[in-house]
């Protein structure tokens, strides 16, 4: 493989990940306030088929973006109505919704199977593209890719540096402690849970639109609970799930690349790859093994190190919150 | 401002909590709540910041009733609120503990560092406040209420984490605060500490109000008159004989403690049976990490550590326990309880020896007996979040083995009325009568110095040799604990 090759390599994969880090961080957002939503899977079929044919009907790429979003924040809704207001199992609502929403899917997708519709045009960015090596991998791509990048920043940044942001954590952490402060924890969730249900909305029309371009039965299952576990590898930070995110796109095109090299391993092998890969990233993040990892440095380092690789979920994850 | 509570009434399911609550609360004053365990101050104190939401009843500022439902109502009236067990964010730093709330100023780590300098309190915004004592959490939130610049402010037992000194400066706060004709609730269990700082103390009982009095300085009469008040008898405190036994129980050799923060080396250190060793010095200083690692919860990063000539260097909590270890955690929602399981659950789970079935007859004796003994208001089936502070406090302690050989407690009568003070100290003289030595933690140093034989002071990550405790006074223990050695 030569230098050209790897370029556009890592650009397929750098732009392939690009939907899976929208919905991972969507689901970050909507964890981080404390609620589970597991529909993300079913949603990203829903919301793509959405999406696809708003903007088949609209002849606007754009329009099915919107349609999109809403079709996400909708079943958001429905999580949020049955997680927070009426209190019901957060796992058991998400789960049943994401069955529902992939069957949906095939069901309204039946008369667009192999049509047509608007793609997200190509966009080379001015200046930025022409940057050696770096370039041609991140800036020659489209409008969703460089998205993921803004919604990589803007999330990390609203999370620990604005107020609204420290208030969301908030409430994910210790809701009662957050009610005492004056925030209005139920709506703040159902804020939250509507923002990341459009993200993951949003994720499904990338594909549709753009990634996958597209449509047929059960187009891009799957992707959905990747983006889950990718929400947990990342330990709840918007900067490390996206760099699960990548990981997961780089490692799965080399290995399709070696796939068709290596003809020794059964081919079943590469695809699951990635998924050990993660599952090694996850003992060592949540473990212990960090925190003997980092009695063998002195005092001051101890803690950065830490806070960099400790991954903790919010405290009240999947918990209702009710006033006395 | 002048507060009115006005004929409030609140009820948990079977338990009144609070029944037909009146009384005032003049502007410019500071204004005491006594009451036993259970009594329902933290309650009332609870519906007036608009925590909890009241049955019936009204609240008044001056003399204008008041909605308030929810926090935000309470935050628009100016209440602040220092609840009694910490009710702040474990996961996130203590800047952002200051910082997370709607409304008010976005503090920065400079203005943090400022006022905590004003209290002597020491603060580093960076750090993650699961990691500090339940004292400095409450300092947190204390400044974080002083900062935001309240119009009535409700302290539910801020006293436990504080040293002498920093005690003297919260003091003069509020004292600050009443000039400025705002008022001031201090709910406590500290007779000395009601005395010395308010001018008037309301005692309630059984979800009543007994009555209020003004209290005057220098009246002698009045301790005794509100012990009665609380408890319709008198109450004397217990003392521990002294140990002679030289039978050595816990031996610490060449010991280096050390967590994110300090690091604490004990060269040697000897604890016989039946002794009680205080450890004092201010909150964070080293004494949880040194409880920690005689509990075996925290491995020393070097030397050795021995129980009754049992090397129990480097095992696992398990082989502590299995040698009569036992350790009650200041954090006891967090670390010594589980939310969500009833006290005969707490039996079942300490009781468990293996068997695939529960026993529920004997779950339900079991917490019966707990229940009786330490006389916990509650019921075998009681979750033990829904307990008043102090009773999961006695729950915490009814739930110790028989038979240890060492007790580790934090802040072991945080939140305890006096009588189950006293009642709980007899307890724990008895277990040491029986050869276990106790060790404990807490910033009362009256405590320390009535129950302890020799005690350790902690500060500025050395650790003192040990001080017997003859002749020893609260003052001169608080000079030490000042560095003065
Ligand atoms: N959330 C709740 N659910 C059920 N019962 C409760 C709840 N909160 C308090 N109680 C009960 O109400 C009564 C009064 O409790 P409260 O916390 O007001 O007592 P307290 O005077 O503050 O006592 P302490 O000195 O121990 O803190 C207790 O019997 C307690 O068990
Ligand atoms: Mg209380």
């Amino acid at each position: 493989m030569n230098t050209t090759e790897l370029i556009s390599l890592l650009a397929i994969a750098v732009a392939a990940a690009a939907p899976i880090v929208i919905a991972a961080i969507g689901e970050t957002i909507t964890e981080r306030v404390g609620v589970i939503n597991l529909s993300a899977d079913g949603v990203i079929l829903l919301a793509g088929l959405g999406g696809f044919v708003a903007a088949q009907t609209t002849k606007n790429v754009w329009i099915g973006f919107v349609a999109a979003a809403i079709v996400g924040s909708l079943v958001a809704l429905v999580v949020a109505f049955g997680a927070i207001t009426l209190k019901q199992s957060q796992t058991a609502i998400g789960f049943v919704l994401a069955l529902l929403c992939t069957d949906l899917s095939s069901f309204l997708g039946a008369p667009f199977v192999l049509t047509d519709a608007p793609r997200v045009p190509s966009w080379p960015l001015p200046l930025l593209s022409d940057i050696p090596y770096l370039g041609p991998i991140l800036f020659h791509a489209d409008a969703v890719v460089y998205f993921t990048y803004l919604l990589i920043g803007v999330s990390w940044f609203y999370f620990y540096k604005t107020r609204p942001g420290l208030l969301l954590r908030s409430v994910g952490e210790q809701p009662s402690a957050a009610f005492a402060r004056g925030v209005p924890v139920i709506a703040t969730r159902y804020l939250y849970t509507i923002v990341g249900g459009a993200l993951v909305g949003i994720a499904g029309a990338a594909f549709t639109l753009d990634i996958k371009a597209g449509w047929t039965f059960r187009h891009v299952a799957g992707y959905g609970w990747i983006a889950l576990s990718l929400v947990i590898f990342g330990g709840w930070n918007p900067l490390k799930v996206a760099l699960g995110a990548y990981l997961f796109g780089i490692t799965q095109s080399l290995l399709g690349k070696a796939q068709s090299v290596v003809t020794l391993i059964p081919s079943q092998v590469f695809p699951i790859l990635p998924f050990v890969f993660m599952i090694l990233v996850l003992m060592v993040s949540s473990g212990d093994l960090v925190d003997r990892m980092a009695r063998l440095f002195p005092l001051g380092v101890r803690r950065a190190l830490l806070r960099t690789l400790r991954a903790t979920p919010p405290n009240s994850l999947g918990k209702p919150f009710e006033q006395d | 401002m002048r507060l009115e509570f006005r004929n409030i009434h609140k009820t948990f399911g079977q338990v009144h909590a609070n029944n037909d609550v009146s009384f005032v609360v003049e502007a410019g004053t500071i204004h005491g709540l006594l009451g036993e365990n259970g009594a329902g101050k933290s309650t009332l104190v609870k519906m007036l910041t608009g925590f909890i939401s009241r049955d019936s009843g009204e609240i008044l500022f001056d003399d204008k009733p008041v909605l308030i439902r929810t926090p935000v109502d309470g935050i628009r009236q100016g209440v602040g609120m220092l609840h009694q067990d910490p009710l702040d964010f474990p996961a996130l730093t203590v800047l952002e503990n200051f910082r997370a709330m709607a409304g008010g100023r976005w503090y920065t780590a400079a203005d943090l560092r400022k006022l905590a300098a004003e209290f002597n309190f020491d603060l580093d915004p960076e750090e993650q406040a699961g990691n500090l004592t339940v004292g400095e959490r409450q300092q947190i939130e204390l400044l974080r209420l002083l900062a935001l610049g309240v119009r009535t402010l409700v302290l539910d037992e801020p006293t436990t984490g504080i040293s002498a000194h920093q005690k003297d400066q919260l003091f003069a706060a509020m004292r600050t605060l009443a000039g400025q004709g705002k008022s001031v609730i201090f709910v406590s269990h500290k007779l000395e500490d009601v005395e010395e700082v308010c001018d008037y103390a309301t005692v309630m009982r059984r979800g009543g109000v007994v009555g209020s009095l003004p209290v005057a300085k220098g009246d002698d009469t009045l301790a005794a008159r509100l012990v009665d008040m609380m408890f319709g008898r008198e109450l004397a405190l217990p003392s521990k004989p002294l140990t002679t036994t030289p039978t050595p129980a816990l031996v610490l050799e060449d010991v280096v403690l050390e967590d994110e923060r300090l690091s604490i080396h004990v060269p040697k250190f000897i604890a016989p049976c039946g002794e009680v060793i205080g450890l004092a010095g201010l909150e964070g200083s080293g004494q949880r990490l040194f409880i920690l690692a005689c509990a075996g919860v925290q491995a020393p990063s070097r030397g050795q550590i021995h129980l009754r000539a049992v090397n129990l260097t480097h095992k696992p909590y398990a082989a502590y326990q299995d040698a009569g270890v036992c350790y009650v955690p200041a954090d006891r929602m967090r670390e010594g309880l589980v939310p969500g399981l009833t006290i005969q659950e707490h039996v079942a789970l300490r009781d468990g020896s293996g068997e695939f079935f529960l026993n529920t007859t004997a779950m339900q004796q079991g917490a019966e007996r707990a229940i009786a003994e330490y006389k916990i208001r509650g019921t075998p089936t009681s979750f033990v979040e829904r307990l008043s502070g102090g009773n999961q406090q006695r729950t915490q302690l009814a739930l110790m083995p028989p038979d240890l050989k060492l007790i580790l407690m934090e802040h072991p009568t945080r939140g305890l009325d006096i009588d189950s003070t006293i009642w709980i100290w007899k307890l724990l003289i008895d277990r040491c009568a029986q050869g276990a030595t106790i060790m404990f933690a807490s910033s009362d140093l009256d405590e320390i110095v009535q129950y302890s034989d020799r005690v350790l002071v902690f500060s500025g990550g050395q650790v003192s040799e040990p001080i017997s405790t003859q002749g020893l006074t609260a003052d001169r223990l608080g000079e030490m604990i000042g560095g003065k050695f």
